[in-house]
């Protein structure tokens, strides 16, 4: 029998919601790492019981935990839970994302006022376990660059070429920090990577992360003097179907984009939508065309329109849109939905999954035509994850 | 209060008592204060030292994992005394070397 797991990062710990394949009934399992910050946690697609997971604090640091039996238990990769004996520290330091200094030039980038500020480490975003093994696995961190673990998280080494690329020093932070935020990995290419920085832009490896390519043409911010800036945009969020790697879905600070040749070039996508801010952006698993948004009202009020969620879908791949709103909150819904909070599964039937600022996690198991609350009263949900067993 | 004594690392080495924030203790499977065992001189670096090697999953919460500065939001205390400023190679009071008072590991009070 089938089954779902749903990842859930939230701004006071993690939770594992598990359900059968109806998802109609499910089991709520957490709060793990009461009281941290977890940005993200995502299953390895190679073995479902080994899942990653980012957790930070503002006092403590960011802290890298594993779990090698579906979420039951976790542990610090390389590290015991208890106390060891000496003598010696061990050789893991999972919790270490230094930056790599021997390549240049790598030592600033662009402050808010302009000026140059040094690189420094504070979180990690976003983690994207390898397609095809357990043990290697990327972590998107701010200030933004891209870490890789080949030990299953046991230690990590920066690919300093993306931070390297020669637009580095013109980097800046958006509002809420400047950090690699999405990675998404070519099932077809394993040399091949897309990662999105706000409020850099998209960028893409060809050669496994060695070097990378600014992919901003088409995009039109409002706030960048030349329409056609390399970088300085704030991408939200970027999603691809697995079956055509070159084709890109992006929510933008504003704008819903779409690029059919790897990034080459975008076009806007927004069509009837009742507004175009947003962050949260998905594919349906098995309609490469059929695409998922949270349009939320402004920049300056990050709530959905008229205290109305709804998530709008397009079949269309972008352009013609339609409000999904069943067993959704029709008033006084005042939440946002943040960029990695939304997820589908590869039932038969898609399952569409997102949470909410208000602590809800909603799921849909007809690809979005009906909507229900997994749970309702959980902390700030910053991070949704699905893994689907058959 | 966790008992660190069998790891003993030679006569000079004494016993300082340490008090973790609650986050530190979960994360470390303590309850209450922990004891390690500290060659003299004992000082924050040596203290910390000693706790790192022995709760390794520790590393980097309290001090940053390559520049060994203390996390800024994190401060140290010893007999009711601001430790959190002191160079990190200074002695610490013969009460927290010796085991009588605890050298706190407290949270800043911030973020609302």
């Amino acid at each position: 029998m089938s089954s779902v797991r749903v990842l859930v990062g939230t701004r006071k710990g993690a939770f594992v919601l598990t359900s059968d394949g109806k998802r109609k009934d499910w089991n709520v399992s957490g709060p793990f790492f009461a009281g941290w910050e977890i940005y993200h946690m995502k299953g390895s697609p190679a073995d479902p019981n080994r899942i990653y997971v980012s957790q930070t604090s503002g006092w403590f640091g960011q802290l890298i935990q594993r779990s090698d039996d579906g979420g039951k238990t976790w542990h610090q990769p390389g590290l015991p839970n208890e106390a060891i004996p000496p003598p010696g520290p061990p050789t893991a330091m999972p919790n270490r994302f230094a930056y790599d200094t021997a390549a240049k030039p790598l030592t600033t980038h662009q402050w808010y006022d302009g000026t140059q500020h040094p690189w420094e480490f504070k979180r990690v975003w976003h983690i994207e376990p390898s397609l095809s093994d357990p043990d290697t696995v990327y972590a998107g961190v701010e200030d933004a660059a891209l870490f890789r673990s080949t030990d299953g998280g046991e230690n990590w080494q920066e690919l300093s070429g993306l931070r390297g690329h020669g637009t580095g020093s013109k980097w800046t932070p958006g509002a809420g920090g400047m950090g690699v935020h999405t990675i998404i990995l070519d099932a077809t290419n394993p040399k091949r990577i897309y990662i999105a920085i706000s409020a850099a832009g998209a960028f893409r490896t060809d050669d496994g992360g060695e070097t990378w390519k600014p992919i901003n043409k088409g995009l039109r911010s409002q706030y960048i003097p030349d329409p056609d800036a390399e970088i300085g945009h704030c991408v939200h969020h970027v999603a691809m179907h697995r079956a055509r790697p070159d084709v890109l879905f992006m929510q933008k600070h504003w704008d819903v984009m779409r690029t059919d040749d790897a990034g080459e070039h975008w076009r806007e996508v927004s069509g009837n939508l009742p507004t175009d801010f947003g962050f949260a952006i998905d594919v349906h698993a098995h309609e490469p065309e059929t695409l998922y948004v949270v349009p939320i009202k402004s920049d300056s009020e990050h709530f959905p329109l008229d205290g109305k969620l709804r998530v709008y879908r397009s079949r269309t791949g972008g352009n013609e849109w339609e409000p999904l709103g069943k067993g959704l909150p029709e008033k006084d819904c005042y939440v946002n939905v943040l960029r990695d909070a939304m997820a589908v599964d590869t039932l038969d039937d898609c399952g569409v999954y997102f949470g909410t600022t208000g602590g809800q996690v909603y799921a849909s198991a007809d690809s979005g035509d009906n909507w229900a609350p997994i749970v309702r009263d959980l902390p700030a949900v910053l991070s949704v994850e699905v893994q689907t067993m058959a | 209060m966790q008992d660190g004594s069998e790891f003993s690392q030679g006569t000079s080495a004494t016993q300082v008592r340490v008090a973790l924030p609650y986050h530190l203790r979960n994360l470390a499977r303590l309850e209450g204060d922990v004891l390690v065992e500290v060659s003299a001189p004992v000082t924050m670096r040596s203290v910390l030292d000693a706790l790192e090697v022995r709760y390794p999953m520790l590393r980097g919460t309290i001090r940053d994992y390559d520049t060994g500065q203390r996390r800024a939001f994190l401060r140290y205390f010893a007999c009711a005394e601001d430790w959190s400023l002191a160079s990190p190679d200074a002695e610490l009071p013969e009460a927290v070397s010796s085991g009588k008072e605890p050298l706190l590991i407290i949270g800043a009070i911030a973020g609302g």
